[in-house]
């Protein structure tokens, strides 16, 4: 790896870690890297409880820190789960990732650590990932009776309801959603040229042509 | 069950469900805990977040780095640069962008001072929680002292948005290096450790805290405790110390720990931690170095105002910047800080766009609260807004 310049936090060396995990975990490993300083293990969702129980007791990383879904939306198993590990002994972090789609349950590390009960209930509101053998899967972070999986890809920034209170009927009313601008997202990432699609004002110029 | 319930005479007591805010001045915000009581013996709570969701995270995805930067002020409103850190530490670190010592010095120094602010409030509003007034007033003083050199550095009071990735947006005044270093010797501990001598040794404040809401080591570590909480269940574990970021590791200062893991020994690490960081605070202004105070990788990084009037190459830097904003290289990376609550950490995934692909972030609250179930059960009503109060819950961060 290059040279270290910025200055985040420090962990303990990386070296060899990473040979190390593969290897102990076996066959539940699909894929593994090491950039930008992060050792990442994919491993097979069917495995993720014993992979995790074995990083949990065998090599020390005795803290489920976190838990993020991630959505691609161009994969076949659109969604990652992205568990964060750390050692307080080695002081060291890893990062643990399963794939999954909307109709393919992860099994559920509550047994592994209670603290796991809430992140994945925040996974499953926010998109829609089931985690088999979680008791109490209810939504956290969106409102009573929300519908939908906010952080998903296609669901739009502005959502579909909105909610204001009403002085004629005395309680707060569900609303569609309705914007008195559009949404503008600019778009940055377009070339000079060669893009994949046409750009915009370009078809004025086919006009001229004819 | 009703048949083994107590009766006094024809009525008969059962289990009772009550509901514990979402509008309950001891719930620091809108907490909803449904408790189900037995008398007044908590036998189950069910915390209810999310009242505050604002979609930040969503929101970060739409917005280049720059733009999503002030976002993170507006989780832990009470610690606001203590949310940047991380965020700006996560971009550096997908940038590999080196960033000049004052900057590090500055950071470093205005994160302790965020810790001592935060803390202020904290100690304040628990011992308010459990009965006592005037500590918190006196150490509200302290809070303004601090809001007013916040406001002096970044011309804000509470949303800075002062720490960016490369640096910080601006330097401060020698003069506010000199009064913060004239407060810390003078002013500081005169007000912290009167209203600190009010509650220490107090009777009342010591029956409503010692005892309550243990937690075993082993449990603290389960739960996936961080910052003050596992301190005070006897595990020196500090961010700063294990995994140094910026100038930390040149730093001198001591990790407190608790010897009995309740509500009394969480209070009493943040009293500890305020002296701490009162110490780091000295050693960064006795140490810290002239020079620029951001990168001066252009690409990143926007050029002063004086240059733009000289240089046109300046000024398209600066016009490219606050349009376009800065593309980071794609990867994911997991960067966590010690903030005045805990581990608050920031998993940034980039795709090599302006944008990030996805921002998640670790609020301390999260697994904290959720222990609140198990912390509460046996104990009485009134001790769960001491365990609450000890907690160190802002809505803003756990409901993002």
């Amino acid at each position: 790896m290059a040279t270290v310049l910025h200055p985040a936090p420090k962990i303990s060396s990386n070296e060899g870690v990473r040979e190390a995990l593969v290897k102990s975990l076996g066959k539940l490993v699909l894929a593994s890297k090491e950039e930008h300083g992060e050792i990442v293990i994919g491993v097979e969702r069917e495995g993720i409880e014993d992979a995790l129980r074995k990083l949990r007791d065998e090599h020390g990383y005795q803290q489920l820190m976190e838990m993020a879904g991630v959505d691609y939306p161009e994969r076949e198993e659109r969604f990652e789960v992205v568990y964060m590990l750390l050692s307080l002994t080695k002081n060291h972090r890893i990062m643990v990732k399963v794939r999954a789609a909307e109709d393919t349950p992860v099994p559920t590390v509550t047994t592994l650590w209670p603290n796991a009960g809430w992140l994945e209930r925040e996974v499953f509101d926010m998109y829609g990932v089931l985690f088999d053998g979680n008791t109490d899967l209810r939504r956290i972070l969106t409102d009573y009776g929300f519908e939908g999986h906010p952080q998903r890809k296609d669901f739009p920034l502005t959502g579909y309801q909105e909610l204001r209170y009403s002085e004629e009927e005395k309680r707060v009313v569900y609303e569609p959603v309705e914007l008195a601008q559009d949404f503008r997202s600019f778009d940055f990432m377009s070339p000079w040229e060669g893009a994949d699609y046409v750009l915009p004002g370009d078809e004025k110029a086919e006009g001229d042509k004819k | 069950m009703i048949d083994q319930a107590p009766t006094t005479g024809d009525e008969v007591i059962t289990n009772y469900t009550i509901n514990f805010g979402p509008q309950h001045p001891a719930a620091h915000g809108v907490l909803r805990m449904v408790m189900e009581l037995d008398g007044e013996i908590i036998e189950r709570i069910d915390p209810h977040v999310g009242l505050l969701h604002r979609g930040t995270e969503k929101l970060i995805e739409y917005k280049t780095y720059l733009q999503a930067l002030p976002y993170f002020d507006r989780l832990d409103y009470c610690s606001p640069l203590g949310m940047e850190y991380s965020y700006v530490l996560a971009i550096e670190k997908l940038l590999n962008l080196e960033v000049p010592e004052r900057a590090q010095y500055l950071r470093v120094l205005f994160a302790e001072l965020t810790r001592i602010c935060n803390h202020m409030l904290n100690l304040g509003s628990h011992v308010m929680d459990v009965g006592a007034m005037t500590p918190n007033l006196w150490m509200f003083e302290i809070r303004e002292d601090c809001l007013n050199f916040f406001e002096r550095a970044a011309g804000a009071r509470m949303h800075m948005a002062w720490y960016r990735p490369g640096g910080v947006h601006q330097d401060v005044p020698l003069k506010l290096l000199a009064d913060i270093a004239d407060w810390l010797d003078n002013r500081l501990f005169q007000l912290f450790d009167d209203a600190i001598s009010l509650v220490a040794d107090n009777r009342i404040f010591k029956q409503r805290n010692v005892d309550i809401a243990q937690v075993s080591r082993d449990d603290a570590v389960r739960w996936g405790f961080s910052g003050p909480m596992i301190r005070a269940a006897g595990l020196p574990w500090d961010l700063r110390k294990s995994q140094p970021y910026d100038v930390y590791d040149r730093m001198e200062f001591d990790v407190p720990v608790g010897t009995n893991s309740d509500c009394y020994d969480r209070f009493m690490v943040r009293v500890e931690e305020v002296k701490q960081s009162a110490r780091i605070m000295k050693q960064c202004l006795a140490e810290m170095p002239d020079g620029p105070i951001a990168s001066d990788d252009r690409k990143v990084v926007p050029p002063k105002r004086g240059e733009m009037k000289q240089s046109m190459e300046a000024l398209i830097h600066h016009f490219k910047l606050y349009t376009e904003g800065f593309h980071v290289p794609a990867g994911e990376v997991y960067v966590a800080t010690e903030s005045p609550k805990g581990e608050f950490g920031v998993y940034l995934v980039s795709d090599g766009s302006n944008k990030p692909y996805r921002c998640k972030i670790r609020p301390t609250a999260f697994s904290h609260l959720q222990a609140m179930d198990f912390m509460s059960r046996g104990h009485m009503l009134p001790d769960a807004t001491a365990i609450l109060g000890a907690i160190d819950v802002v809505f803003g961060e756990c409901d993002r």
